[in-house]
């Protein structure tokens, strides 16, 4: 068993009077896709912003491989360049070119020459289906196609682990099975993957293990099957009966 | 008519260098400006808690106090005898202190334009959003990275339409240094005038000319965001395939 890419521990976090986290450990394996779900406001975004320290945990430790996040004088640009993250609101560069916005890791964070980024930037276009949209401006995308841009921005600096932030929640509903595709193909390869989302269809064909959150803590934990179908806790029953209501479950397909 | 051409002859020499000197101050100044008014927007935005209020501070006092108070003060106030001692103190000779009046004319316009220009780029910069810069650190660029690659060259895109606004504002407001005996275009005029008295004639010429800059400045500032423009950021429907 090698060690995890990711690596929480007893973590607490607030804003003023609201504690958002309240000391939760976790841990992520090479190739595992966890899923994390749980009512709005229940810490999960910020759970996942403490990974790669876009938010500043208050205690607690974070290990992303071998190297702890939250040392102090950590180089955290570093450790970023590692650890791919995709927004809810997509975040692309919009005065770059999806070719341009896939290209901006490497070349000005990893100083790679921009022919050889074109060239890996195209690939990494041609992994999410948009070869295509490679001079498209974002403004001339729709949201799926953003999305799909961000992810392989994402990708292009070759990353450890890929953390997303309700990947689909800003979409139409019409464009977020292309996302979601997208998504499970990079768990077909293996990829190692933290996901906050509502879509339970993916959580259930995809993830090795669901965590479920709510005000500030691991509620439950565990496989899938275990979560849907035999949770161990009455909250988990109750939110999984209310969000199968409210998103249902058509996204599988 | 030949009378016309004769007295044109005579005032354009005059007209001319103090519409040479109109444009000097006018670009001198919005340049000094730029490069006060970009890095203070940058402290009010991004600075540490004491570098925002020394910025807000300095666009607090430009923008809250009459251009002319700012005037005279730096070309009569600075010159002040009792400023004297105050420069030995620091080991200034005295006469740094009397500025010439083009001197003082580009030090009140550009520090003026400096604080509105100032307010335009931190619009601009916070009309960029959080999302970006939290995209560009999350791909682990530095905060000055994210600024330069990201931040600014959307900003500036959107800093166009109230720059040019400021430009055109300010080739005007330069008609106040007349009054420090500074020759420009305006202060020619006036001193045409104080000798043939026809005002009827030349202030509306003058005005004219004024008109004409303005008019110059938006049609090139009008090309320079057309060239810049961001396809799918219009406001027209975006193409879709």
């Amino acid at each position: 068993m090698s060690a995890p890419v990711v690596r929480i521990e007893d973590l607490h976090k607030r804003y003023g009077d609201n504690e958002v986290l309240k000391g939760v450990s976790l841990e992520v394996a090479k190739g595992e896709v966890v899923v994390i779900i749980g009512p709005s406001g229940t810490g999960k975004s910020t759970l996942l912003r403490c990974v790669n320290l876009l938010s500043r945990p208050d205690s607690g430790r974070v290990w992303v491989e071998d190297e702890e996040v939250t040392a102090p004088h950590v180089d955290i640009n570093k450790i970023r360049a590692k650890v791919g993250m995709v927004f809810q609101d997509f975040n692309l560069f919009a005065h770059l070119t999806a070719l341009k916005n896939v290209m901006a890791g490497p070349v000005w964070v990893k100083k790679m020459p921009k022919e050889e980024a074109r060239e890996l930037a195209m690939e990494e276009l041609r992994r999410v289906g948009l070869a295509d949209k490679a001079d498209a401006y974002p403004g001339q995308l729709s949201g799926g196609q953003k999305q799909r841009v961000a992810i392989a921005r994402a990708l292009a600096m070759n990353p450890k682990v890929m953390l997303f932030d309700e990947p689909t929640s800003a979409l139409d509903p019409e464009l977020i099975g292309e996302v979601l595709a997208v998504m499970k193909d990079l768990a077909r390869e293996h990829m190692t993957m933290l996901v906050v989302t509502h879509e339970m269809g993916f959580a259930k064909e995809v993830s090795n293990r669901i965590i479920f959150m709510e005000k500030g803590v691991i509620v439950e934990e565990g496989p899938p099957e275990q979560l849907f179908y035999a949770p161990q806790q009455e909250r988990t029953r109750q939110f999984l009966g209310k969000i199968t209501e409210l998103y249902g479950q058509s996204e599988t397909e | 008519m030949s009378g016309l051409v004769e007295f044109w002859h005579m005032i354009w020499p005059h007209l001319g260098r103090g519409l040479v000197v109109t444009l000097k101050l006018s670009g001198g100044a919005l340049l000094i400006g730029f490069l006060i008014g970009l890095p203070t927007a940058l402290a009010r935005v991004y600075g540490s808690p004491w570098l925002k209020r020394l910025a807000t501070t300095y666009v607090d006092i430009f923008r809250g106090t009459p251009l002319l108070i700012q005037l005279f003060f730096i070309y009569y106030g600075l010159a002040d005898p009792h400023l004297v001692p105050l420069a030995e103190a620091i080991g200034l000779p005295p006469s740094v202190l009397i500025l010439s009046p083009m001197v003082a004319a580009y030090a009140a316009l550009g520090l003026n334009s400096g604080a509105y220009q100032a307010e335009y780029f931190r619009g601009a910069i916070q009309a960029v959003g959080s999302g970006q810069m939290m995209a560009a650190r999350a791909l682990g660029m530095s905060r000055n990275q994210a600024i330069w690659h990201v931040v600014l060259p959307q900003a500036l895109r959107l800093a166009i339409p109230p720059w040019s606004n400021e430009a055109a504002y300010l080739v005007k407001y330069t008609s106040v240094v007349y009054i420090i005996a500074v020759p420009d275009l305006f202060g020619e005029a006036r001193r045409i005038m104080s000798v043939y008295y026809n005002q009827m004639v030349m202030l509306p010429f003058v005005g004219f000319i004024y008109l004409l800059m303005v008019l110059g400045i938006t049609w090139v500032m009008g090309r320079v965001e057309a060239a810049l423009r961001i396809p799918g950021l219009e406001l027209e429907e975006p193409e879709r395939a």
